[in-house]
């Protein structure tokens, strides 16, 4: 590695990168996303090693790379092949001598491990044709799979830091915060706050030094847009810090990663050091007289530390709670100076902005919401994982065009955004737009980007209990309503899915969610009772049939439900076979039955049975 | 030397109050009464319990609620301390209190400021509010850095570091003259959905061991 002292240096530096680079004909990128790796990749991978090995001609010509997330987790290992850009998805290590004889050598596609569309039963070749890829706009993700995580190089190749030049020595910091604030680019964390306007505030604010923050601490259930962006691309990050604090003037910023993340963590701590290493990071950057400094804090891995001033009580090394907001971060945080605090993807759209201009970022969007926006989609639709799109687009899109539609042949009801603190939107609304203004309204929101999917087997009382139970363990029990309120909403929640509901149940519910959301010390708390109150707002009927008819519709809360044996029944004795409590009883080609009494209700005879005998009421 | 002054309102009332007070002690400097139950004069506020919450409309914002101990006075602040928002806030959280720790005084003494008469959530007992007066009394006042919270969310509790008592307790007990639950509780309701909210301050301490109190933390006497 070199030192770079200019900006000279840093370009010549880049040109023998991408001369050194133009000897490979061919790139094999391997994902080494977290997804991937729990696929084991790193088989797929030492594979790949192996087969180049052996084959030294071929060493000399093909570059292999384990690259970021490139987003279609569920399909993992992922392979792309460059520049013919093949996409393999499900690849196995015995896949690959056949990808290195086959499409290597002789330039022939291995059709088995391309994508298959099911609908018109067509394989697919390239990544962008895949229906997954093809509504998306990929701004902030599409160099992740050009990227090594863990090599600078590979960031200065793709024009890396080149914003970072054109920062500091074409730009003023107040043209720089102008430039951010006529984007209109707004935090990814989740509230939604103009980005420009946070900096000028941090700029205007008496003290020194300054200190700059980014916010890694996703803890949602079923979000891990972060995480990927840590992992995949952490240079992006950094070097929107670098502009940020050159635009605010402070000389130190702190990375939090939660200790969850430990590839996101290990990232980030190869790039600090690379970026050091390089000039890039230190005294002095690139001869501009700039100083500026990261240090990477790991966070213990509480839900409430990723609110802003309970993520700097962490960092000063005392508990992480928060503390009453009225005196803003901006003004006094860390160590009671003038702080500025974005999440992982603001940072990451910085250098974005500031290469591309104002123009292009406020050309996409809507009107008060403008770039992309990165959500992680799970639940029950066909394709899962990273997608980037344009802020605006409907949830139609991003369900049906983007994660494929229903799963298994039942009808998707509603979607969750925004995590613990977001709510659940109705399939009557899928034509909202997603941004921040029009999902709030809906009573939910944008949240820093989780979307899970539900569809007609999710009890929606069953959801709403789950996240109050997530929120009253992450809760840290400082003020009155959210560590005795969230554990009395439990309570009643828990009583309704029991059948123990009474009339005033919903009443209480609701009075003491309101409460709790006016009362509440910080946001995990203010928002806390929104995945309650969307629920009641929009699926009452399911509430009232816990509670008066005593039944689960979606036949998810066992003490409502009964499983039974109907006439379909082949008498094949699976069932029977596979219940851990023998509660089945039957002779061979009869019909069987349950013993209610001995019913566990697992529901492992329905999933067993072919015949679709087993029902539940 | 002249001290600078802010003009807010109180409950329609126009007030001139010195710089640097928070809403809540500007208010009781006019007679305005906002309960409390986490606040003591002279030490930091903690705005922990929210029962001091108020409306508040700065410089025709929209009004948000905020608790009164922690906000400090800025010229044209206008505060409700009365409204139904308010009111409804208070109660709730006056039965949540009650229904958490029923034989604690000050939690009845709120409940019947309240005016609540039927508690729905089912009672438990315990002995702590997790008010935090004990830590700051402590902290603050004496010196002594031996107490503190531990654990989270529901697990919380007031312990010393590793729940030993440190060389810095002098065994001053002002931990056990700030407490709120200390008071002999009065075993007139255990039954759920019931509680008198009629208890008197009885100036008797429990005995247990050599030191008495609350500042033992034996196991006859838990917090």
């Amino acid at each position: 590695m070199r030192k770079v002292k200019s900006l000279k240096d840093l370009e010549k530096w880049r040109e023998d990168i991408l001369l050194k680079q133009k000897r490979h004909e061919m790139i094999i990128s391997v994902c080494g996303g977290t997804g991937c790796q729990a696929y084991d990749c790193q088989s797929v991978k030492d594979a790949f090693q192996k087969e180049l090995i052996k084959k030294k001609k071929l060493k000399e010509k093909v570059a292999l790379k384990v690259t970021g997330c490139p987003g279609f987790c569920e399909r993992g290992p992922l392979v792309t092949i460059l520049p013919q850009n093949i996409f393999y998805q499900k690849v196995k290590p015995e896949d690959v001598s056949e990808i290195i004889s086959k499409t290597i050598q002789n330039g022939k596609k291995v059709e088995r491990l391309l994508f298959e569309d099911s609908g018109a039963k067509q394989k697919l070749t390239s990544a962008n044709e895949i229906p997954f890829y093809r509504s998306q706009m990929r701004v902030l993700l599409s160099r992740n799979d050009l990227i090594d995580p863990t090599h600078i190089e590979d960031y200065l190749a793709v024009g890396g830091y080149q914003s970072l030049t054109k920062a500091l020595f074409k730009m003023e910091p107040t043209a720089i915060i102008e430039e951010i604030k006529t984007s209109g680019l707004r935090g990814r964390g989740g509230a939604g706050y103009p980005t420009g306007k946070k900096w000028e505030d941090c700029k205007k604010a008496p003290g020194s030094p300054k200190y700059v923050i980014c916010n890694c601490d996703e803890g949602d259930p079923g979000a891990f847009m972060d995480r990927a962006l840590m992992e995949g691309n952490p240079h992006s990050v950094l070097e929107g810090m670098l502009i940020g604090a050159y635009a605010i003037g402070a000389s130190q910023g702190y990375i939090y990663v939660r200790h969850e993340y430990p590839l996101a963590h290990k990232n980030a701590e190869i790039a600090v050091q690379q970026a050091r290493k390089a000039g890039l990071l230190g005294k002095d950057i690139l001869g501009s007289g700039f100083n500026f400094d990261v240090e990477i804090s790991k966070g213990g891995g509480a839900f409430v530390c990723g609110e802003s001033t309970a993520l700097i009580a962490s960092i000063e090394g005392r508990v992480g709670e928060p503390r009453s907001k009225q005196i803003h971060t901006v003004q006094q945080g860390l160590w009671g100076k003038p702080t500025n605090l974005n999440n992982v993807e603001t940072w990451a759209n910085v250098p974005l902005i500031i290469e591309k201009g104002s123009k292009w970022f406020s050309s996409i969007g809507t009107e008060k919401s403008k770039g992309t926006k990165i959500f992680s989609l799970v639940g029950k639709v066909k394709n899962t994982g990273l997608v980037e799109v344009p802020m605006g687009i409907t949830l139609q899109k991003i369900i049906f065009d983007i994660g494929g539609g229903q799963q298994n042949g039942k009808k998707i009801k509603a979607v969750q955004t925004g995590g613990p603190s977001g709510g659940c939107i109705p399939a009557s609304l899928f034509h909202l737009p997603v941004d921040f203004d029009s999902l709030t309204q809906a009573g939910s929101m944008m949240g820093s980007g989780g979307m899970i999917v539900m569809d007609e087997g999710t009890c929606m009382v069953d959801v709403a209990k789950y996240f109050v139970h997530f929120l009253q363990e992450e809760s840290c029990g400082k003020c009155l309503p959210c560590r005795e309120g969230l554990k009395r909403m439990g309570e009643i929640l828990d009583n309704i899915t029991e059948g123990k509901g009474d009339g005033e149940s919903l009443a209480l519910l609701e009075d003491l969610s309101e409460v709790v959301a006016d009362t509440s010390l910080c946001g995990l708390g203010k928002t806390a009772p929104n995945p309650v109150l969307s629920a009641l707002r929009y699926f009452r009927s399911e509430f009232e049939a816990h509670i008066h008819q005593k039944r689960c519709p979606a036949g998810v809360c066992t003490p409502l439900i009964q499983y039974s044996i109907t006439k379909k029944c082949t008498g094949c004795g699976a069932c029977a076979k596979i219940c851990p409590t023998q509660a089945i009883e039957g002779k061979k080609k009869q019909i069987h039955h349950i013993l209610a009494e001995l019913c566990s209700k697992c529901g492992s005879c329905k999933d067993v049975c072919k015949a679709e005998a087993v029902m539940i009421q | 030397m002249k001290r600078e002054t802010v003009n807010i309102t109180i409950d329609g009332r126009l007030l001139e109050v010195e710089q640097g007070t928070t809403v809540l002690q500007a208010g009781r400097q006019f007679g305005i009464h906002i309960p409390t139950m986490c606040f003591m004069e002279h030490l930091t506020p903690y705005g922990g319990c929210r029962i001091c919450v108020v409306e508040i409309t700065n410089n025709g914002s929209k009004p948000f609620v905020d608790t009164a101990c922690t906000y400090e006075v800025k010229e044209g602040l206008v505060v409700q301390t009365q409204t139904p928002r308010i009111i409804r806030a208070r109660k709730m959280l006056a039965e949540l209190l009650v229904a958490s720790a029923p034989n604690v005084k000050i939690a009845q003494d709120i409940a019947a400021r309240m005016g609540l008469l039927k508690v729905r959530f089912p009672m438990e007992d315990n002995r702590c509010v997790l008010c935090g007066l004990c830590i700051r009394m402590c902290y603050e006042q004496m010196d002594g850095r031996a107490l503190g919270f531990a654990g989270r969310g529901m697990d919380r509790k007031v312990s010393m570091p590793f729940e030993v008592r440190p060389d810095t307790c002098r065994l001053c007990r002002g931990c056990d003259f700030v407490c709120p639950g200390v008071v002999v509780p009065c075993h007139g309701v255990k039954d759920p959905g019931e509680f008198c909210g009629k208890c008197v301050r009885l100036e008797e301490i429990p005995n247990c061991c050599e030191f008495g109190t609350f500042g033992c933390f034996c196991e006859h006497n838990p917090l």
